[in-house]
């Protein structure tokens, strides 16, 4: 949306948090920079060759879109639960239920056509996931317990659930692994790009980014609970039901996750397996952060760390940087996001130490 | 005449500048030992600014603090307590499990480095307040004393650390009026062995009854500096203002629409009781009744149970037993969407916890209670600009000061808050409005607005339930009016029958 201010010219309203955003960002690569250099390697050199293999290929794009489509479905989910003030960090269990959801209707449904199967898996992998959240909203609005609590605590649960399910009832009877039986072409989603990866997930995280900023900028229900996520109190004396909307944001948080699960069922493993995410329930929490909770800035977010963790393997390959550099970037952008908050005391503090302001 | 030697405090041309913002622009104040001095001055004139460096916790871009006449470096809040410096705040610095001679030495290394000797300390205490007539036991809870009485402590606290100079923050706010004519006693008896004092007040016959000096304070800059026996109390407030402002009264407002004997009761409380989450009874079988065209004024000292009746009323909290009759329907437990839909307005006390949600726009804020109404949105999509037309017109009804509806609340000033506030709930043109404390923290322009617009839902036929612990907004204001103590009503007078003195008995218990 453009405002024009009084000169006339029309400016872009940038989200609150972008600016910050993209400074963490930028302080995050620069102290990565010094970092590379400390081994001996050229920073850019490094930074080169982590680029150009997330970045630079067919393949390597197509695998960095992969990576983004969990990310930014969990994301997006987390974000939207902010913006209610729900403090969701459960995505991550939320995201086994759905993928083990998904994968059970998959093989259940073996045979059914393709326009039936995948909207069913897609549905049921949804509903898992928000009943998952859902069970944390419970514990909340009955017991107020802390859902930071409540939700890490679940995703214990439901890893191990999920495990135990792996291992037992739907076991591939015909495997030793713990996992389902292999999906049926009618039960996978379909590559974009011939000879990549490349799914329609990511398909689904545009239209699910699209829908999350209408809902938020344009529906009076998004206009509520941004109310409920700023200020409960008034949102409450304003008439506004905040009980309700808080449990809109555990759901659909839930959900969310719960079709990241599905889409890597369904798109990249073509069957439930028990290692289905490498973290990507606690890496959303920082994609959600770093987009400032903005739908598209989760988007822009979800797409910079696919890369950082595609591109990784290759930095170590070419330019001798351990890939876990990536790591450390990722937690320094979130030392910087954080560290925001602390740059005025750090200011009165130096005003304070070297001299008084005139 | 020849001053035998310089006042006990000294400021002279303090200069404090927030941002491009000058809070204090060379101001200068001197107090003699013995003397009690009022810094008078609207919200934002900029006394708490100046108190603020006298008690080190700012540092002036410049002037100087001289204490009886050496120019002191005021760099941290224990330099000043070392100078003897002591404040009272508006808002006490007690810890309410501890006794009174805890708190008294908190802090203190006098008392012991590990193992604290309160016992000689309670026997200094003792002797402080044998002194100078202050009623404090030592042993004490702070938790079982009153309000005056904690704030005897916090005087004691100052005195304790061995304060000569004794700044007071709007101390008489939370007193009835006879415990505020104690507290004068008490520091005319502090000033009678030399205590300098500082009474920060915007009270004008506070000031007249009890100060030897006042300095005015506007816009951050002094505007006289006086002998009080030679100003009054009108010449004060046109300074204060700066041009003289009339706060409206009832007797000067058009009468409402609606004749007094087919006043219908638009709100009905009947025996309504709430308890806290402890289970402690906060309104205790309260009954009144408030007609349209009237407003009824709720008296009391804070903390006696108006802030739980207004948020009962509205919905905010859970009523224990007791019935709520809105406009002809039992909203006892109806939600509060159910309530406004009926025609309440609601003005919080806290403006900035309950009613506003700072960081979003102007515009957002004043459409937030009927965002989910024809013609704001259709089909659950919001239309901006049917939206954007109510907070051009809400801003302009209400003179809301700002760039523009897209401009967050929380940038505000206090005064136009408190607009935004009364524009979203009386442009409803609501049948009762709940008002708590609508004037607090504002200057006295504001107030007058906000007065006049209260007057006006008056006279438009409304209800007007008038929650204050400033007896002057309610006896200008009210129709009639009840007083509350410890949760239930104690009293209650018509107009006609009003005397101030009835009032401040009751508001300290004691019927009457």
């Amino acid at each position: 949306m453009s405002t024009v201010d009084q000169t006339g010219a029309a400016r872009l309203r940038l989200p609150p948090g972008l600016v910050g955003s993209l400074a963490s960002v930028a302080a995050a690569f620069l102290v990565g920079a010094l970092l590379i250099a400390a081994v001996g390697v050229n920073p850019l050199t490094a930074y080169g060759a982590l680029f150009e293999a997330a970045l630079g290929s067919r393949n390597g794009l197509a695998e960095t879109l992969v990576r983004t489509v969990p990310l930014a479905l969990c994301g997006l989910g987390i974000a939207l639960a902010f913006r209610a003030g729900v403090f969701n960090v459960g995505a991550e269990g939320q995201l086994f239920l759905g993928g083990t959801a998904a994968g059970a209707i998959g093989v259940l449904g073996a045979g059914w056509p393709a326009y039936l199967l995948l909207p069913a898996m897609a549905l049921s992998a949804a509903f898992a996931g928000a009943l998952w959240s859902g069970l944390a909203a419970f514990l909340k609005l009955r017991f107020r317990a802390d859902e930071l609590i409540t939700t890490i605590m679940l995703n214990y649960v439901a890893i191990h659930l999920v495990s135990f399910l792996l291992h037992g009832p739907l076991k591939d009877p015909n495997g030793a692994l713990a996992q389902t039986a292999r999906l049926t072409t009618d039960g996978r989603l379909p590559v974009l790009l011939a000879g990549t990866r490349l799914h329609a997930g990511i398909l689904i995280v545009l239209v699910a980014a699209v829908l999350a900023h209408l809902f938020l900028w344009r529906r009076t229900n998004g206009f509520r609970l941004r109310v409920v996520g700023l200020n409960a109190r008034a949102a409450e004396n304003a008439g506004i039901d905040v009980r309700r909307t808080i449990l809109f944001g555990f759901l659909i948080c839930g959900a969310l996750a719960g079709l990241a699960g599905f889409s890597e069922v369904a798109g990249v493993q073509r069957r439930m397996i028990e290692n289905l995410s490498p973290g990507f329930g606690y890496t959303a929490i920082i994609v959600a952060l770093l987009g400032a909770t903005n739908p598209f800035g989760v988007l822009a977010s979800a797409f910079l760390f696919a890369a950082l963790q595609i591109g990784a393997s290759t930095m170590e390959s070419a330019a001798g940087v351990p890939s876990t550099l990536t790591t450390v970037i990722q937690g320094l952008v979130v030392l910087f996001l954080i560290g925001r908050a602390a740059l005025p005391l750090l200011r009165d503090w130096l005003v304070d130490r070297f001299g008084r302001r005139a | 005449m020849q001053r035998p030697s310089p006042p006990l405090l000294d400021m002279r041309g303090i200069r404090v500048t927030f941002g491009g913002f000058v809070a204090n622009d060379g101001v200068d104040l001197a107090v003699d030992a013995g003397e009690i001095h009022a810094l008078l001055g609207e919200n934002g004139a900029g006394k708490s600014t100046l108190m603020r460096v006298l008690a080190g916790l700012l540092v002036p871009a410049a002037g100087e603090v001289r204490i009886a006449g050496d120019i002191e470096p005021l760099g941290s809040a224990h330099e000043a307590m070392r100078l003897g410096i002591g404040m009272v705040h508006q808002h006490f610095m007690l810890v309410p499990t501890l006794t009174v001679a805890e708190n008294v030495c908190l802090g203190l290394s006098s008392t012991g480095r590990f193992i604290p000797d309160l016992k000689t300390a309670a026997a200094k205490i003792r002797d402080l307040a044998a002194t100078y007539g202050l009623d404090i036991d030592p042993n004490a809870r702070i938790a079982d004393l009153s309000i005056a009485g904690q704030q005897r402590v916090e005087i004691l606290k100052a005195l304790y650390r061995g304060a000569r100079i004794l700044v007071l923050d709007e101390p008489t706010a939370v007193l009835t009026p006879q415990e505020a004519e104690g507290l004068f006693r008490i520091l005319r008896a502090l000033a009678a062995e030399g205590t300098a004092i500082i009474f920060i007040s915007h009270k004008l016959n506070e000031v007249m009854a009890l100060t030897d000096k006042v300095t005015v304070l506007r816009q951050g800059k002094v505007v006289a500096t006086a002998l009080t026996a030679e100003t009054d109390a009108r010449g004060l407030a046109r300074m204060m203002v700066g041009a003289e402002i009339a706060l409206p009264k009832i007797e000067d407002a058009p009468a409402p629409g609606v004749p007094a004997e087919a006043a219908v009761a638009i709100l009905s409380v009947m025996d309504l009781t709430c308890r806290d989450a402890r289970g402690l009874v906060r309104v205790d079988r309260v009954s009144l009744a408030v007609g349209a065209g009237e407003i009824v004024g709720v008296a009391g000292v804070d903390g006696n149970g108006q802030q739980e009746l207004a948020e009962a009323i509205v919905g905010l909290s859970m009523v224990t037993s007791g019935r709520i009759i809105l406009a002809g329907v039992d909203v006892t437990a109806a939600p509060i969407a159910r309530r406004i839909g009926l025609g309440l307005a609601h003005i919080p006390e806290d403006r900035h916890r309950t009613a506003l949600v700072e960081p979003m726009s102007i515009r957002d804020n004043i459409v937030l209670e009927r965002i989910g109404d024809p013609p704001f949105s259709r089909g659950g999509w919001m239309r901006r600009d049917a939206v954007a037309g109510l907070a051009e017109k809400v801003m302009a009804a209400f003179d809301v000061r700002a760039s523009g509806p897209l401009q967050s609340v929380g940038t505000l000033s206090g005064g136009n808050q408190q607009k935004v506030v009364l524009g979203r709930a009386l442009s409803r043109d609501p049948r009762l409005v709940v008002a708590v404390q609508p004037a607090r923290g504002l200057d006295v322009g504001a107030t007058a607005f906000v007065h006049r617009q209260l007057l006006a839902r008056r006279a438009a036929g409304a209800g007007v339930l008038l929650v204050s612990t400033e007896l002057e907004e309610i006896l200008a204001l009210s129709d009639r009016i009840v007083v509350m103590f410890k949760g239930a009503i104690v009293g209650e007078m018509t107009r006609a029958a009003i005397s101030v003195e009835r009032l401040g008995l009751m508001m300290a218990g004691r019927a009457a």
